[in-house]
């Protein structure tokens, strides 16, 4: 061991794995990869031709094995569409290796990264439908958040809505001296929409569902002697147990699930548009209504990107309220998953019931804290919108958190743990159910308590502590089996885990009490960002929530804004899960990857 | 019972047992009485308020007390559609289609700011700006999302409507008309190169037209 240490320390002269991995992949493809010389980019410009090879060489050679987000960026100055890459290591941890690819934009084809990694898959198809970049090799390239015969590529920086009024905000009209309208009175049709010019309709669109359900039927050698007839089953977007306005077309042998395909987009709303037409600091309580379970959470993935891009300092107290924030949403979010689990399973409500009693009181502390229960809208750059109030349900508010943490919650958590656990109907439902391997936790992008409760110890909070996470004391949870029950044991163990968090960040508290809540100065929080690229990370309830952030020097607005949803790419192995189940099982399975359809679709 | 029940003034026959026992009301009055006190919702979350609704149900805000527990998952059992949430375009054809499926009396109630106008989300481009734009609505309960406070209050409101409403006048009862199935019928909008309101046909090729001439 300590020979292999020395050498190591020998060979390896650079600061961490990813200044190694970008060092090692400009020695090898020295005329395919270069450094991207753009101001405040990080990453590697790679030609599209050899994106496929050094991929591959990233997560086989360099130990880069978890592709964590693919987006699209239009450059429309340089007539250029860009693929952008985030690439992590699962062992090393560390910050991500960032591949930019660009083609040109009339014709953007750039080769689908799926053969190296099945979880580009979705999140290609996105940057397909919203972008238009042409991923060649891609095994199933058709629009997933807008439908099929939808006109146009709306991200692109050339596309406008119907209810356009200018590029970015504030918008002329709506200042003072302008003429005050509502846009359905410019509209001809008096609503949200637009059609190309000339367009008549001929009434073949509503073809458009057939071609979707022909693309999922199977034809499949019937098992000899015995035949049986395969039913396409379509379950949502209007049905109780997807979560929201989600869908699935399952193809069924009996009762048997052959095939499954996830049909997405019922809630898309357009979330990156009008991000790229807020300002910087607008774009927070959009935050808010992605995983309007944990929108505290949210803001701290938000925050983190924009510090980063603006170079801010944040101030202690603010840190200790931001990590008290994010582990009380934790904690909601883990409570709402667990009860719809169980309600999945077959016990109506009833536990999820007696789990929204603790939810309500969490609720009642972020709405004393923010002013709404549900759409907190607390955090800023730099800080927090706010310090924590004096009183909480007539308590005051250190003695209400005390009391929640330290007593009420574990006592309802062991509760809960000694009723259901062991609980027979749970385990036979759930045990070796819905399983997925380590190998493909990783492959497909799956995040969260998804991913580790494969047996991947990866956390983000542990991977690349931001925030406070480094001064304090705890493990990142993790469950080998890889099934809905591990998924539901690793809720738990989450929940222990933030309760030990909570517990360590209350003296905090109650040291800083009267310390600054906002930035050495509170105005940085609205000044202009430096040029350049910025991704923000947060180990969200639902798993790793990335923001990723481009920005020209001195704009108020991004010029482009991507989330990297874990709920939407966490149904990448939806399909690999579900296939051998039974059509019982598709909600259990869907339960334990507890999706949130405001951060499906955006 | 010491005051004198009313004496009811008519031909039929009531047995001596029965005379205290006998409550005249309006047909209005005890149609809109059942109806005020079971109204069904269909379980249809949309977005976030979908959350708020659930929480209105659930175990602190409990609006069971005023019998609107019995969520019911199919529109052919509800009375009443919470359109909780953002309505957005490629959702729109089934919410109009889940519309047709509901049975008369049927009540409509657009949760929060999307579903009344588009809220937040209304510049979007696959954002319905508010459901109104197709289905008719009864309430709408402003807030981002409303609070379950908010909510019992909207459906308190609903109640409120439906005491006033008249079985002779009730669009849905209709004495001198025959039965027709298509009276109220909402036509589900088409998804073409945008969202296609089939009622606005007329209106779409004008402006085809127009845009010819100009080029």
């Amino acid at each position: 061991m300590s020979d292999l240490t020395a050498e190591m320390e020998q060979t390896t002269t650079y600061d961490n794995p990813v200044d190694e991995a970008l060092a090692k992949l400009k020695a090898l493809y020295p005329d395919d990869v270069s450094e991207d010389s753009r101001p405040g980019y990080s990453g590697l410009l790679v030609t599209p031709d050899k994106l496929v090879e050094v991929a591959t060489t990233l997560r086989d050679e360099l130990g880069f094995n978890y592709l964590s987000s693919v987006t699209g960026v239009d450059l429309i100055e340089e007539n250029k569409l860009e693929a952008v890459y985030h690439i992590y290591s699962i062992d090393k941890g560390g910050s991500a290796v960032v591949l930019h690819a660009q083609a040109d934009r009339d014709n953007p084809i750039i080769p689908s990264l799926v053969p190296v990694w099945p979880g580009a898959d979705f999140q290609e198809r996105e940057a397909y439908d919203l972008m238009g970049i042409q991923f060649d090799g891609h095994p199933d390239l058709r629009r997933i958040l807008m439908w099929d015969g939808f006109h146009g590529h709306p991200l692109r920086k050339d596309w406008r809505e119907p209810f356009y009024e200018e590029d970015v905000k504030p918008f002329g009209s709506r200042w003072p001296g302008g003429a005050v309208h509502r846009s359905e009175e410019l509209n001809p049709y008096g609503k949200n929409v637009q059609y190309p010019a000339g367009w008549v309709p001929t009434g073949e669109e509503y073809e458009v569902e057939t071609e979707m359900y022909e693309g999922v039927t199977i034809t499949r050698e019937a098992t000899p002697g015995l035949k049986t007839e395969k039913v396409t089953v379509n379950m949502g977007p209007q049905h109780p147990s997807t979560h929201g306005v989600f869908r699935m077309v399952i193809t069924l042998d009996g009762e048997t699930i052959l095939a499954l395909k996830p049909v997405m987009g019922y809630l898309h709303r357009n979330h990156e548009k009008i991000g790229e037409r807020n300002t910087f600091i607008q774009n927070i309580p959009y935050t808010d209504r992605l995983d309007y379970l944990s929108s505290m959470s949210n803001n701290h993935g938000y925050v983190l990107a924009v510090e980063k891009l603006m170079g801010l300092t944040v101030s202690e107290r603010a840190e200790w309220i931001r990590i008290l924030m994010a582990e009380l949403t934790r904690l909601c979010n883990h409570f709402w998953a667990l009860g719809f689990l169980l309600n999945d399973l077959g016990a109506l409500q009833t536990p999820m019931l007696y789990l929204y009693i603790e939810r309500e009181l969490i609720l009642d502390f972020f709405e004393a804290a923010a002013g709404s229960r549900m759409m907190c809208n607390y955090m800023r750059f730099g800080g927090v919108a706010y310090d924590l109030p004096d009183e909480v349900r007539g308590q005051p508010t250190m003695q209400f958190l005390h009391e929640l943490i330290h007593e009420r919650l574990p006592r309802v958590v062991t509760e809960f743990d000694d009723l259901v656990t062991n609980n027979e109907i749970v385990k036979v439902r759930s045990v070796g159910v819905g399983y997925l391997s380590k190998e493909d936790a990783i492959a497909y992008s799956a995040a969260g308590p998804l991913l580790r409760a494969s047996g991947v110890k990866y956390d983000v909070r542990k991977a690349e502590p931001y925030s406070f996470y480094s001064h304090l004391d705890f493990d990142a949870a993790v469950r080998y089996n890889g099934d809905i029950y591990d998924r539901y044991l690793i809720r738990l163990d989450e929940i222990w885990q933030s309760l030990k968090i909570l517990r360590q960040v209350l003296p905090y508290l109650q040291e800083t009490q009267g310390m600054s809540v906002s930035g050495e100065k509170p105005q940085y929080s609205l000044r202009s960002p430096n040029a350049g690229e910025a991704y923000g990370r947060v180990e969200n309830p639902k798993g790793e929530l990335g923001y990723y952030l481009t920005a020209k020097r001195r704009s108020g607005n991004p010029e482009r804004y991507h989330v990297r949803a874990p709920s939407f790419i966490n149904l990448t192995p939806m399909e690999r899960m579900s296939v051998g189940c039974k059509i019982a099982d598709v909600v259990a399975i869907l339960g334990s990857i507890d999706i949130v359809l405001g951060e499906v679709d955006r | 019972m010491t005051a004198a029940a009313p004496k009811i003034e008519s031909d039929i026959p009531i047995p001596h047992e029965l005379q205290n026992n006998i409550f005249i009301t309006s047909v209005d009055k005890i149609y809109n009485w059942t109806r005020r006190n079971s109204i069904w919702p269909m379980v249809f979350g949309l977005a976030c308020c979908a959350i708020e609704m659930i929480c209105a149900a659930a175990s602190r805000y409990d609006f069971a007390r005023f019998g609107m527990e019995v969520f019911r998952a199919s529109p052919r059992q509800a009375d009443l559609m919470i359109v909780s949430g953002t309505v957005t375009k490629k959702m729109v054809p089934t919410i109009v289609r889940l519309y047709n499926q509901m049975p008369e009396p049927r009540y409509v109630m657009a949760m929060g700011a999307c579903a009344s106008g588009g809220g937040p989300f209304k510049e979007g481009y696959n954002v319905v700006d508010g459901i109104d734009k197709f289905i008719p609505v009864d309430i709408y309960v402003p807030g981002c999302p409303p609070t379950p406070q908010a909510l019992i209050h909207g459906l308190i409101a609903l109640q409120q409507k439906i005491d006033n409403q008249s079985i002779l006048t009730a669009p849905w009862y209709p004495f001198s008309k025959a039965q027709d199935d298509t009276v109220g019928l909402v036509p589900v909008p088409i998804l073409g190169p945008d969202l296609v309101d089939v009622r606005q046909l007329d209106i779409i090729r004008t402006e085809a037209d127009k845009a010819e001439v100009e080029a």
